[in-house]
């Protein structure tokens, strides 16, 4: 397997992250390198294997219905980097 | 007074010998003098630390005072704690101050402890040689050329160099145990569930698990006692009645089952770790242990295993980095879109946006059964050597890392070589098991070596048992640094 | 060419639960923004979400209501993606094992039934709110909302006609709201629907390409957008165009649909179990208590009203088309004993009154004990069915009981046999003509008389019993 620039481009897309012309071959190398050490699991029999998600085989706890939060608007919001009206402001969002 | 382990301090508070506030005042000019050299700590708050050593004089003086009440102690900088800044060691959450307690913190809190500081750490836990931090990197006390080990790398050296007692501390691959061994002092990772990752900030959530290090293996235990516990907020946290970690400290270790997996042993251990491990395993049998050959066949697949669950994971927790709520936002952008992109890209080291894309490709469509379900069956294969091997011994013994403590920026660009350094820790978090590091010897360069001991699940008691036997034969644990 | 039109709906459900999925802040609607949207909502770093236990008991409801198969291990997954109203940058949800699998619902079309199969009922967060409004040219979120469950139902292709599409939208809409597992406000968006719309040419067995109208919020859109894309597809087809796989809106203001985004730019959303959260596992002891919890379902009851209070199947129908009307009338007839009066008052006078304000049950002024105690007045012969109208009408607008209102208007029926015998011979006396004409064999002069029996007793006398005595003296 080997990741070419558009593949690069992409996953940075999905990820959000803004990648350069300048750093994409770089990041390719690097991805390219550790698919590498990662296609080694592929040289191994897991049929019937269970996958494991989780170290614990329990099952999940639950809580009961009730509303047990204050609020504290003010003290998120504070750490907000722009609100307005107590809403969080970001570039229009266009559906 | 500052070379003293969390037990004598907790006993000099006790006698009245010292108080919370003079011992703080201790750590805290120590912690100026050295924090400019080690870079162990990223925020410091002398009046909040001084306030809080107070407080707890006053509640000795009131008569309420818990065993460790008044001993100061650092949190690395993932723990939420209020009204501190909470920055993973990243640009991203350079600007905020925590609204709220981690369940560590509170627990800490309720003993009584008092926090000195925040330490330096890898962005996001994500490193093993503390090099990826937006603080700079963290020295070695023993070697300022050389690496203390990552992820937990600042609590690490904070108490190798005695800026503090004991440290908190978190291992999703061998964060605790390798920088422990790194550092010459003792870590201990307990069973995945035992402490509250509530508050704690994710890296890969089924393989993180807060711990602590300290100078010895008792010293764990007293903060183990304190930091554990089952936590309702935290659904993965395991619901058990409340234990004693120190309860089996003074245990003979006559006819323990030590076990020896071969391929621990194997190529790739350098040659004076390979012998600072003999050494301890010798010990031990002279202490009446008995050895005993095991296998952990998958070990080598734990590698790859590790770098897609923990990867994949990773990419999804940190998501919620997007300068919407808190912490960076980039100051331009042409819209919504160019926002998150630049904002992750300035807020997100290198290490860190590699390991993203890397989670974000293995979970995309049409990669995901060859990648993610295939490393989640080998992590099940992982796992099931180990239910295997604990059915002949009590404990399992190795080394932490294939070597000491390498140098400073000499593994910068080649993050698959670093990863291969974590050969001997990743298992232990993909199969969810207890793993401590104690010190048990130094390189040819004075660099110190840890012994990894792992338990069976929730045998921290146990491990601690054998620790501490160790400890109380041979004094590499004692041992600090010139500084 | 004549076309088939296929449809299949996605239902987002509002669970009416308390507090949020995963979180203890408040679901109330309306607060003022982000005042119930608490640390584990914001998406703070270390933040973990815990299941409300009330939202899976309101899968399993439903799920035992569609007798689907409730799965005994069920496993909530994330969906990633970005976007502001997404503070984890992913949506915990459900993918390859839902709480709820298969099942069915039978729709009416006039006088036929059709079943309409499920294909699965899962447990999921609610986004926030983006809004629009100008902030310099930003948006404001709103982050209440986040957190919000949502049982997504899902179904079959298996309408075949907007009206059926409609016809299935309610029979959910009362089945969530019958189970009181959603509190049913479509303003509020407690109930959203997306709608899969594909034709093909009659007779052909492969399905065409589906476009989903996203988000609609009512039965009227929903008739509107769906008849809309399936013109619009039509035209498309027989203009020689193709039908692109896409997810698009309806504009209400327009009675069109727009496209929002096209299958290439659909999303990778990465599904993967969320490692915060175990396995979900419903033991058989946890499926019967929630069946214990039940309320009896609408078909049972409707068969039970029938049989229990002899009741038409029609009448029986009516009552049962929400729990609260068949409640209302449960507690009526319980309360006085007869059945059929009170369906006959509860489906007529009632419903035509409640039909004319826009209102239901709930919005009656009359409750079931009122009614209860006017149908027994009615039952006893004290009021006649004139009379009983008249109490009727001065209840609607007061808070007395019949008796009360009886009592105040002297509105009693008279049934005191000396009284009606004066009355019927002053008739007779003052009516030869029509006496003549009764005796002659015209037995619709009876009536006559017995009008102005009735018209001297100001509509109080027992009409039945103006009869009898009217024939009695008459043939004696």
């Amino acid at each position: 397997m080997s990741l070419t620039q558009q593949d690069v481009a992409r996953i940075a897309k999905l990820a959000r992250i803004a990648v350069t012309e300048q750093e994409i071959d770089a990041i390719g190398q690097q991805l390219n390198d550790i698919f590498g050490l990662i296609e080694k699991m592929q040289a191994v029999n897991t049929d019937n294997v269970e996958p494991m998600a989780h170290p614990q085989d329990v099952a999940l706890r639950l809580r009961a219905d009730a509303v047990t939060e204050q609020d504290r608007r003010d003290a998120f919001m504070a750490l907000a980097p722009q609100t307005e009206a107590g809403l969080f402001l970001v570039p229009k969002v266009i559906e | 007074m500052i070379n003293a382990s969390l037990k004598a301090l907790a006993g000099q508070l006790a006698a009245g010998t010292v108080s919370s506030e003079e011992l703080a005042r201790a750590y805290l000019d120590r912690i100026e003098t050295l924090n400019p050299l080690l870079n162990a700590f990223i925020s410091l708050d002398r009046d909040k630390t001084l306030a809080e050593a107070r407080a707890a004089d006053a509640r000795r003086a009131a008569g309420s005072a818990g065993p460790l009440t008044g001993v100061p102690l650092a949190h690395k900088d993932l723990f939420c704690q209020q009204g501190w800044k909470t920055s993973c060691g990243s640009r991203m959450l350079d600007n905020f101050v925590s609204p709220y307690d981690a369940h560590v913190v509170e627990q800490c809190k309720a003993a009584g402890m008092v926090t000195l500081g925040r330490t330096n750490m890898d962005e996001f836990a994500m490193g093993s040689s503390n090099e990826n931090s937006w603080y700079g990197p963290v020295k070695n006390p023993w070697d300022v050329n050389a690496i203390p080990g990552g992820s937990s790398g600042g609590s690490a050296v904070a108490v190798a160099a005695r800026l503090t007692p004991v440290a908190t501390a978190t291992d999703t691959g061998g964060s605790i145990r390798q920088p422990a061994s790194h550092c010459g002092i003792t870590g201990l990772k307990p069973t995945y569930g035992v402490v509250s990752r509530y508050g704690m900030v994710a890296f890969a959530s089924s393989l993180d698990q807060g711990g602590v290090v300290a100078q010895t293996a008792e010293d764990c235990a007293l903060m183990l006692n304190v930091m554990a516990g089952f936590d309702k907020r935290d659904s993965t946290s395991v619901e058990r009645a409340a234990e004693d970690y120190a309860r089996d400290l003074a245990r003979p270790l006559a006819g323990l089952k030590v076990g020896l997996p071969r391929e621990y042993f194997a190529e790739g251990l350098s040659p004076e770790v390979a012998r600072v491990v003999e050494a301890a395993v010798a010990e031990l049998k002279k202490q009446g242990a008995t050895v005993v050959d095991v296998s952990l066949p998958n070990t080598a697949l734990s590698i790859p295993s590790y770098y897609v669950i923990a990867p994949a994971e990773a990419s999804s927790n940190l998501s919620r980095y997007d300068g919407v709520r808190y912490g960076h936002r980039a100051a331009e952008y042409a819209d919504l879109v160019d926002m998150y992109e630049k904002t992750r890209a300035e807020g997100f080291g290198a290490e860190v946006k590699r390991r993203i894309m890397v989670g974000t490709y293995v979970l995309s469509h049409g990669y995901y059964d060859a990648y993610y379900i295939k490393a989640q069956k080998i992590r099940r294969l992982i796992a099931n050597d180990f239910v295997e091997a604990f059915k002949s011994c009590d404990v399992i013994l190795g080394p932490v890392a294939p070597t000491a403590a390498f140098d400073l920026g000499s593994m910068n660009n080649d993050p698959v070589e670093m990863y291969l350094s974590d050969i001997y820790t990743l298992s232990v978090n993909l199969a969810g098991l207890p793993g401590m590091s104690v010190p048990a010897g130094f390189a040819a360069n004075g660099r110190p070596i840890g012994l990894q001991l792992i338990g069976n699940y929730f045998g921290e008691a146990r491990l601690l048992n054998v620790a501490h036997q160790f400890q109380l034969a041979t004094d590499w644990h004692t041992q600090q640094p010139a500084l | 060419m004549k076309w088939e039109v296929v449809i299949g709906l996605e239902v987002h459900t509002q669970l009416s639960t308390v507090s949020k999925i995963f979180s203890g802040a408040s679901t109330a609607f309306g607060a003022a923004p982000n005042t119930q949207a608490c640390n584990i909502d914001l998406a703070y770093p270390g933040v973990l979400p815990v299941l409300n236990e009330a939202a899976v008991d309101k899968a399993i409801r439903l799920g035992l209501a569609l007798g689907s198969k409730i799965n005994q291990k069920n496993v909530f997954a994330r969906k990633n993606y970005f976007y502001p109203d997404l503070p984890k940058g992913y949506q915990i949800s459900q993918m390859d094992l839902p709480v709820v699998e298969g099942g069915q619902i039978a729709i009416q079309l006039g006088d036929e039934e059709k079943v309409i199969r499920l294909t699965r009922a899962h447990l999921e967060e609610d986004a926030g709110k983006s809004l629009h409004e100008d902030f310099h040219g930003l948006s404001g979120i709103d982050l209440n909302r986040a957190g919000t469950p949502l049982l997504e139902i899902v179904s079959e292709p298996d309408m075949r006609s907007v009206e059926e599409a409609v016809a299935y939208a309610r029979a959910l809409y009362t089945l969530v709201t019958w189970l009181g597992i959603c509190d049913g406000n479509m303003q509020e968006g407690s109930f959203r629907m997306d709608v899969n719309v594909s034709v093909r040419p009659q007779g052909q067995e492969a399905f065409g390409t589906r476009r989903e109208i996203k988000n609609l919020n009512s039965f009227r859109f929903l008739e509107q957008a769906a008849k809309y894309e399936i013109q619009w597809q039509i035209d498309q087809l027989e203009d020689g165009g193709k039908i692109q796989q896409a997810t698009v809106l309806f504009d209400p203001d327009t009675g069109e649909t727009r496209m929002m985004r096209s299958k290439e730019d659909a999303h990778d959303y990465r599904y993967f179990p969320d490692p915060d959260l175990l396995p979900v596992r419903i033991g058989d002891e946890w499926i019967a208590r929630v069946k214990g919890e039940m309320p009896e379902l609408p078909e049972q009851m409707k068969a039970r009203f029938a049989e229990q209070y002899g009741l038409s199947a029609y009448d029986a129908a009516l009552l049962t088309a929400s729990l609260a009307q068949a409640r209302y009338f449960e507690a009526a007839a319980g309360d006085c004993g007869q059945g059929k009066l009170v369906a006959n008052w509860i489906n007529g006078e009632i419903a035509a009154r409640l039909n004319r304000d826009g209102g239901d049950i709930a919005a009656c002024p009359i409750g079931p004990q009122r009614l209860a105690g006017l149908v027994m007045r009615i039952a006893d012969a004290t009021l006649s069915s004139k009379l009983a109208k008249q109490v009727f009408d001065a209840m609607w607008d007061c808070d007395l009981s019949a008796d009360a209102i009886i009592e105040r208007d002297g509105l009693k029926q008279v049934s005191d046999v000396g009284a009606i015998e004066k009355m019927v011979e002053d008739a007779i006396a003052a009516n030869p003509k029509a006496v003549e004409e009764f005796r002659a064999g015209k037995e619709k002069a009876l009536n006559a008389l017995a009008g102005q029996v009735m018209k001297a007793s100001k509509g109080k006398a027992n009409p039945a019993q103006v009869l009898e005595i009217l024939k009695n003296k008459l043939t004696a």
